[in-house]
Parts: structure tokens; C-alpha cells; sequence
């Protein structure tokens, strides 16, 4: 071993192991690589200075810059809030519908409403407000609690239906499938289904329609346009939270189904609200 | 060069090598993971966390047998994209009962540590049986056939199990915990004691159907209370920076 021999044809030394007279070479490692790993092991060193690294008794050693991720969170989240403050402070002294005559702050309130609603109202009302069966659209024209922005704005504050906040939308249906025949339950979903044009038997309209000015009226409106004020949806437009055709406008009538939405007043804070309603308001149907 | 050149003794030894490579490998065992069992800033104490309700239990066992890990995360990390979206970022503490833990490490949906209290237990059960219905874009399946099994959980045996591996479950706690597991999803059961054992517990029927215990209802339960424990009104974040 602490002979160096050469070997003859590639001029490489060898380790000097011999089998059967094959002999092994000790080609060096190329530069470049060996370079290139006394590196990673200097930067390793230098990173162990810079940065937490160590685990010693009581602690890590903290590292000269004073690096930690928790306190850099807070301060990337306090710019980001300091970058917005100018808009947010406006928007929090005014009220939701002044936000609507300024142009500079509804685009900065339609652009934090939208990623307020991605991350809060999306699963519900659907990525692009589309809505669900169930859940409402907000794109379209038809608003059940009232679609000016004032409204638009106690709605999501507030809540539909929730138990926690006692300012919330409280509205209900009665089960008309309780105290009706079921003859009569037909006769007027067939009625309501003849008002936005739907599939619907001619021979059960003049009773539904006596059926529903005695007794949906009161909340759907003289003309079923809806009474916002009562959370009672319009009836003659074709849209239907629930599905339109008899079968379920008749399920409907029999036992309503009540949607629930959360109050974020409370959880998101005003100018988050604020944003949110201006967002909503701007999605095509807002009065 | 000198020493260099005396790799060959080690080679040329089997029983020096294994031990060589066991005392390096040991070294680095030390270094790394040792200090996390005695550092202080590895084992941050918060308020509010307790073990799981029987009924949690038996939710987290079905969502491992699910795999649901395999395309949730909880682990929410210190970015401002992830705080802004998921809420708060994820304390070691709060896995502290976890055996094992479900931090995961591939969000094809949305990472989960802190979805408690943020729906209501309707929409998580029409999600579970149908995501399309209400998130067209998903590619999460139908768990439906969830609401048509019945709970088979020996609860107490789990609670002992987990007993076992360092989970402080109380012997009050193991002698009810099959009461407990029946009572957390009964609208007519009388919670004093449940309450009283396991603070913060959401309550009532999760599944639509009162009168049956089904896997809905544990996974509903289990998904309401993730990441709800922890009181973050009395948790300094500065005296944690790290």
C-alpha cells in the first residue's frame, strides 16, 4: 500500500490490490465534484453561524441573524396589513354603501372581498358564487334577504337562521303538508310551477291558484315576486334554491327546508364584511 | 495522509465497521433527535388540550382507514398564505395526543388541522356523501356509505390502548367510555359528565339521524373539534418565536 505503483496503460495510479493479476485502479474523484463538496461542508458551517442550528442544554444556538419563521410570519402578515391600512381605515369609517362611490376603494374592496370569499363563503356558494342546491347563487338578480348592498351587507354580518347572533335573518315556512290534503299541496306546486313557465298540469291551476292567494301570498307577494323583508324568495322567476319542477316545489310546500348561513360580523371583523358585501354586490346582481 | 490511508484496516473488519457505522449512526440519532425530548421550545405547553372524546377516537380511526391523510395535511405552517387561509399555525402541542400524528405531507385538498367549528355538521355530512354537490370542482369520493354504517368501536379498549402509549386518560374517563361514545351524538342524553371530562366537546346529532350511531357521526364529531381546542387568547406567540 505505501507503494505507489503506476499503472502502465492509463498512466492512473493503483490501489495495489491484485486478483489474479487484474489490478485496481484509484482514479481520483473529478475536481469539479470534490470541489464542489468541500463546498456544501464550508456553506454548512456558514449556515450553522448564520442560522439556528445546534441543539445544545437549554436550547438551540440562536444563530447570528436571528432568524425565526414564527416571527417572520408576523412580520410579513403586519406589512401586509400596513400595506392595506390606508384602504381598510377609509372603509371601516364609512358606511358599506359610501364605499360604493368611490372608485378606488371598490376595486380594493372587490379585490379583498374576493379572496375573503375563496376562503370563507366558496365551499358553500361555490368557487365562482354559482351556488348549490341549497345554497343560494349570488350572481343572478334574485336575492332572498334583499340584494342592495345595505341588505347584502346585514345578511352576511348577521346570518341566516343562526342561533348565535340575535340580530340573524329568522324567517320560516310552515309545513303546509301538516295541514293541507295532499291534493292541495299538488294543486298549488302545480300552480307555482305554471308561474315561471314550468312543466305543470293545466287541470290543477284554478284551485292552486286559490290556494296560493289565500295562503302564500301574505309572504310570496301579491304577484309571487318575493317580500325580502320576510326572507320569502320570489316564486316567479324560475329560480329555485330547493329545484324547480312539481315534485320539488311540492317537497317544498309539504316540509320546507331552511338554509342556515354563520354571522361573520363578529369572526372576520367590519371592513372584512364590508369588502365581502361590496364583492357580492358586484357580482352582477347587486341593486 | 496518514490516517487517511488506514481506511483499509476498517474494511478489512467486519465487526469494526458495524461498529463504526453504528457509533456514527448513533451520533447523528443524538444530535437530532434527542434534543427534542428535553428542549423546552420543542415541548411548549398551551392551554386547553385534552385527550380525545371517545367518540373523536373512534372519528380519527375511521378517517386513518379512509386514508383521508393521504390527501389531507394538518399541519399548518408559518407562511402568511397558509395563516391567512387555515387560521393559526399548527403548535407541536396540539398533536401532543395523536398516536399517530396526521400532519401528512400532501395537500390534494385543503389541509384540515383547523376545519372544527368552521362548517355546520349538515354541510359536512352532504360534503362527505357528495363534494360535487357542493364543490363541483372536486375530486374528492363519495363517503356516503359512512351514514349507512353503525359505529363498532370498543371504546374503552381504546382508551386503554392509547392509555397505554402516555395518553392521560383518567380511569373516570375509561370507565365511561363507552357511555360517552353513545352520549356525545344523543340529543337526549344528559352531558354533565361528558362536558365536565372533555371541555370544549361538540354535542348533539351529527349525522341527520338521531336515533342511530353511525361512522358519520364519529367522523363529523372528529372533524368539529380539529383544531378548536387550543385557547390562542391566553397563547404568547412572541415568547414562541422560534
Amino acid at each position: 500500500m505505501s507503494k505507489k505503483e503506476i499503472d502502465e496503460i492509463s498512466g492512473v495510479e493503483t490501489t495495489g490490490h491484485e486478483w489474479d493479476g487484474i489490478k485496481e485502479l484509484n482514479t481520483p474523484m473529478p475536481r469539479w465534484w470534490l470541489w464542489t463538496f468541500y463546498g456544501t461542508i464550508v456553506w454548512a458551517v456558514i449556515y450553522c453561524i448564520l442560522y439556528p442550528a445546534i441543539p445544545l442544554i437549554n436550547g438551540a444556538t440562536p444563530g447570528i441573524l436571528g432568524y425565526s419563521s414564527r416571527a417572520e410570519l408576523a412580520q410579513n402578515v403586519a406589512a401586509a396589513d400596513e400595506a392595506k391600512q390606508e384602504f381598510v381605515s377609509q372603509i371601516n369609517d364609512m358606511e358599506v354603501g359610501a364605499v360604493l362611490d368611490n372608485s378606488d376603494l371598490t376595486r380594493f374592496a372587490v379585490a379583498g372581498g374576493e379572496s375573503a370569499y375563496k376562503v370563507y363563503c366558496s365551499q358553500c356558494h361555490g368557487a365562482g358564487a354559482e351556488g348549490a342546491v341549497g345554497f343560494p347563487n349570488l350572481n343572478d338578480d334574485e336575492w332572498i334577504w334583499g340584494g342592495t348592498i345595505d341588505e347584502i351587507y346585514a345578511t352576511i354580518s348577521h346570518g341566516v337562521r343562526y342561533e348565535a347572533d340575535d340580530d340573524t335573518r329568522v324567517g320560516e315556512m310552515p309545513a303546509f303538508g301538516e295541514f293541507w290534503e295532499r291534493d292541495q299541496v299538488r294543486a298549488t306546486a302545480h300552480y307555482v310551477a305554471s308561474l315561471s313557465g314550468d312543466e305543470h298540469d293545466e287541470a290543477y291551476l284554478e284551485e292552486g291558484k286559490t290556494l296560493f292567494e289565500e295562503n302564500c301570498t301574505a309572504c310570496h307577494g301579491e304577484d309571487a315576486g318575493g317580500i325580502a323583508e320576510l326572507g320569502a324568495p320570489s316564486l316567479n322567476d324560475a329560480i329555485w334554491l330547493y329545484g324547480g319542477g312539481v315534485e320539488a316545489i311540492s317537497a317544498q310546500i309539504n316540509n320546507p327546508q331552511h338554509g342556515a348561513m354563520p354571522a361573520w360580523q363578529e369572526r372576520l371583523g367590519d371592513a372584512t364584511v364590508k369588502q365581502l358585501a361590496v364583492y357580492v354586490h358586484s357580482l352582477g346582481g347587486g341593486q | 495522509m496518514g490516517l487517511l490511508d488506514k481506511h483499509g484496516v476498517i474494511e478489512r473488519n467486519a465487526t469494526l465497521l458495524l461498529v463504526a457505522g453504528l457509533v456514527t449512526v448513533s451520533i447523528g440519532g443524538i444530535v437530532e433527535i434527542a434534543p427534542l425530548f428535553y428542549l423546552e421550545n420543542t415541548i411548549e405547553e398551551v392551554e386547553g388540550m385534552r385527550p380525545y372524546t371517545p367518540l373523536e377516537l373512534a372519528g380519527r380511526n375511521i378517517y386513518i382507514r379512509e386514508g383521508c391523510y393521504n390527501c389531507h395535511s394538518q399541519m399548518i405552517r408559518p407562511f402568511r398564505d397558509e395563516v391567512e387561509r387555515y387560521g393559526h399555525y399548527s403548535l407541536a402541542a396540539e398533536s401532543m395526543y395523536d398516536h399517530p400524528f396526521q400532519w401528512g405531507s400532501k395537500r390534494t385538498g385543503p389541509d384540515l388541522a383547523r376545519v372544527g367549528d368552521r362548517y355546520s355538521n349538515e354541510w359536512h355530512v352532504q360534503h362527505l356523501k357528495d363534494p360535487q354537490s357542493l364543490v363541483p370542482e372536486s375530486v374528492m369520493p363519495s363517503y356516503s356509505f359512512l351514514a349507512e354504517a353503525d359505529l363498532g368501536f370498543r371504546a374503552q379498549d381504546h382508551l386503554v390502548a392509547n392509555q397505554r402509549v402516555g395518553v392521560p386518560y383518567t380511569q373516570e374517563m375509561v370507565d365511561n367510555a363507552d357511555a360517552d361514545l353513545k352520549a356525545q351524538a344523543d340529543p337526549d342524553a344528559d352531558w354533565d359528565g361528558l362536558e365536565a371530562r372533555y371541555p370544549k366537546a361538540v354535542l348533539g346529532d351529527f349525522d341527520g339521524d338521531p336515533t342511530r350511531l353511525t361512522e358519520m357521526d364519529a367522523l363529523v364529531a372528529y372533524m368539529q373539534m380539529l383544531g378548536t381546542l387550543v385557547d390562542f387568547s391566553s397563547y404568547d406567540a412572541q415568547a414562541n418565536y422560534r
